[in-house]
């Protein structure tokens, strides 16, 4: 028992610091909530006891995984690009206007939608990487900045370039059906992008851990200097990185509007590019953990959505219990006593035995 | 004359470079007065948005503004506490544990503005009291000088006030001295006996404390309600600030000044035909290309020491250099 709780000590972290969130929710529900048993029902089981909502968490998912991904990437060099959100607003603008105002058959069409919107965002994400690379300027803050930039100047090209005047409210127009990603479940919105979330992280794990490149990613991010005297160019490290995050939650924030919304409706930043950084968090910058992790994120979402509907407690309480989560996985020494007392009784009883 | 060149040209733009600049430089001070420490802390947004909370919640409730300027500070505090816990204490990466920080600001006032007043949006259904505007005798009657520098907000005046404070703190003060050996050098500072985590503690909490007054002016001054996401990105731009100032008190004054003009100047330009997209997102991107000018010209410093270093024969690590610039 003790071995197991040795080798698994991260992940077992991991899930404590999801009870205690829980824990913490539960509590905060019957501290606000005039009916708490209700809420809470509404909360945990909500989003299995409906067939939409269920799929709801599976729609939510894919954009997740993808903006997940991303930070990732950027994170395991550490180099800390929080940029995917003005990525994937700017690459889902971008694929939008090209997508709406070319025509080609649909097994064409939809590959090639996809990769622009991946390209705008690798372009508009390189602009940190180059700027740190080159100039050493902090991707964190200008990452930040370029999100703000990338958000207005999308609204700009939306709504004076490709608004649907006929519409009523600020969207584009609606996408040619032959750029509609296929939704395979019937009486359900969940498309393609989730399968290819799935796939591009595995492609990522596959990139990371098993190619040079990606070994020179981990290694800059273990330690740059020694990586510079091992003749790693960090230099195209810490560009390739933020190209690839850009990339990665570009193509994500293009799968959504092409498999749901068919038309650019983003009034408001959709913050898929914060719950990227999120999951990365949870899932340690691991590419098949930010699977589960995203997943677990996509449910509470949706759980805080049916919160909003169905009870007096408002959505915001899942983004306190997500800080809370995150900030108990990143304290490394949380819970590190009780991982010491076990590894000196284990190496107590190896020395007896 | 070019009406826009004249409205800028105006006295009155003057005063609009103030009124900007000050929750700018609240918060750039904070941030100096971590990095000086060597701690950064980016968590300048939540913090500043949750005393923001604060301010207006207390006051509307309780009727005073001491009270709410109390709070308010408290709050600020704490988060830099909370910061200094989980950073020095637990270890979590300063960056992450921030960034956690700010997602908690967002929700949780937003959580709380709903309890309190129903509304997910702004604050507007309660009554919040405001900073005192303060006329100088004397200075308001003269001409161009008095409109640009009286009549602001008290808050205006506490930034100037800051930025003294600031450097009293940090030149004057055996804790200033402290925070400066251990951003310098923490080996070396503990080796003197100084307690590197405590030091550290203390500047992440005078950090919070210098940015709770930006997030108090800018619900009880600028305006008079709290909004979700009010902040809107200054604690970031605050940090840009801070960097380009060299997180010295005169330097963080002029940079926050710069920025409080570019964004008095967006303001100023909403009047013309352009569309307003664009001209939102002009502060955010002269914040980036001023952090990369400023980044570049630090880099060029930097090798050209090495360089002469290295001839001279003085020192060979790099290491050495990187830490003392």
């Amino acid at each position: 028992m003790e071995k197991f709780l040795l080798k698994y000590f991260t992940l077992i972290r991991v899930i404590i610091a999801i009870i205690i969130g829980i824990v913490i929710s539960v509590f905060l529900i019957y501290l606000v909530s005039e009916e708490p048993a209700f809420s809470l029902r509404s909360f945990l089981l909500g989003p299995f006891l409906t067939r939409s909502r269920l799929a709801h968490v599976f729609e939510t998912a894919s954009p997740i995984i993808f903006c997940g991904l991303a930070i990732a990437v950027a994170f395991q060099a550490k180099q800390f690009n929080v940029g995917a959100e003005g990525s994937l607003y700017l690459g889902a603008v971008v694929a939008t206007a090209f997508g709406v105002s070319t025509n080609m058959p649909a097994f064409i069409h939809i590959p090639l939608v996809l990769l622009v919107g991946g390209l705008a965002g690798a372009a508009w994400s390189f602009i940190p990487g180059i700027l740190k690379a080159r100039w050493n300027a902090s991707e964190l803050v200008s990452s930040l900045m370029l999100n703000y930039v990338a958000f207005f100047l999308g609204l700009y090209l939306i709504n004076f370039h490709f608004r649907d005047k006929e519409a009523g409210f600020l969207v584009s127009y609606q996408l040619p059906e032959t750029a509609w990603l296929p939704q395979f479940i019937p009486d359900t919105r969940i498309h393609y992008g989730i399968i290819l979330a799935i796939v591009a992280a595995v492609l990522v794990y596959y990139f990371m851990y098993h190619t040079t490149t990606g070994y020179e990613i981990r290694c800059t991010g273990f330690n740059e200097r020694f990586a510079r005297f091992g003749g790693i160019n960090v230099f195209k490290v810490i560009i390739l990185c933020q190209v690839i995050l850009g990339f990665l939650s570009g193509f994500g924030g293009t799968t959504e509007i092409m498999g749901i919304h068919r038309r650019f409706v983003w009034q408001s930043s959709p913050g898929y590019g914060w719950d990227g950084v999120i999951v990365a968090i949870i899932g340690r910058n691991h590419p098949l953990l930010i699977i589960p992790a995203a997943f677990f994120l996509s449910y509470m979402r949706v759980g805080g959505r049916v919160l909003n509907l169905m009870s007096d407690v408002p959505a915001e309480m899942i983004t306190v219990i997500q800080s809370i989560i995150i900030l108990l996985i990143t304290a490394e020494a949380f819970l590190s006593q009780w991982k010491y007392r076990i590894t000196l009784r284990q190496a107590e009883l190896g020395g007896a035995a | 004359m070019n009406p826009l060149l004249q409205s800028i040209l105006s006295a009155e733009f003057g005063f609009a470079i103030f009124r900007v600049m000050t929750p700018l430089l609240f918060a750039a001070i904070g941030v100096s007065i971590s990095n000086l420490a060597g701690t950064i802390n980016i968590s300048m947004e939540g913090t500043m948005l949750v005393s923001a909370f604060v301010g207006v919640i207390v006051s509307a409730f309780t009727n005073s503004l001491i009270l709410a300027l109390l709070a308010g500070v408290a709050s600020g505090v704490a988060m830099g506490a909370i910061l200094s816990y989980f950073h020095l204490q637990l270890k979590a990466n300063v960056i992450l544990a921030a960034i956690a920080l700010n997602i908690f600001a967002t929700g949780i006032t937003v959580f709380l503005l709903f309890i309190a007043s129903g509304d997910k949006g702004s604050s507007s259904s309660l009554r919040s009291l405001l900073f005192p505007e303060v006329h100088i005798p004397l200075i308001r009657s003269i001409p161009v000088l008095g409109t640009i520098v009286s009549g602001h907000n008290i808050m205006t005046y506490g930034a100037f006030l800051a930025v003294f404070v600031f450097y009293i703190i940090t030149f004057k003060t055996p804790l200033g001295l402290r925070i400066r050996a251990v951003g310098q050098s923490p080996d070396a500072a503990e080796s003197v006996g100084i307690n590197v985590n405590r030091t550290r503690m203390w500047a992440l909490m005078l950090s919070g404390f210098f940015g709770a007054f930006g997030g108090l002016y800018l619900s009880m001054g600028y305006v008079s309600w709290f909004a979700r996401d009010m902040t809107a990105g200054r604690g970031w731009i605050a940090i840009a600030a801070a960097t380009l100032g060299g997180y010295m008190p005169l330097g963080t004054f002029l940079a926050s000044l710069l920025f409080g003009a570019v964004n008095a100047l967006a303001i100023y330009l909403a009047s013309l035909q352009i569309p307003s997209e664009l001209i939102t997102l002009i502060p955010y991107a002269a914040t980036v290309i001023a952090l990369t000018i400023y980044s570049a010209q630090a880099l060029k410093k930097r090798t050209r020491k090495v360089g002469e270093a290295r001839r001279v024969g003085k020192i060979t690590d790099i290491k050495e250099i990187e830490e003392s610039s």
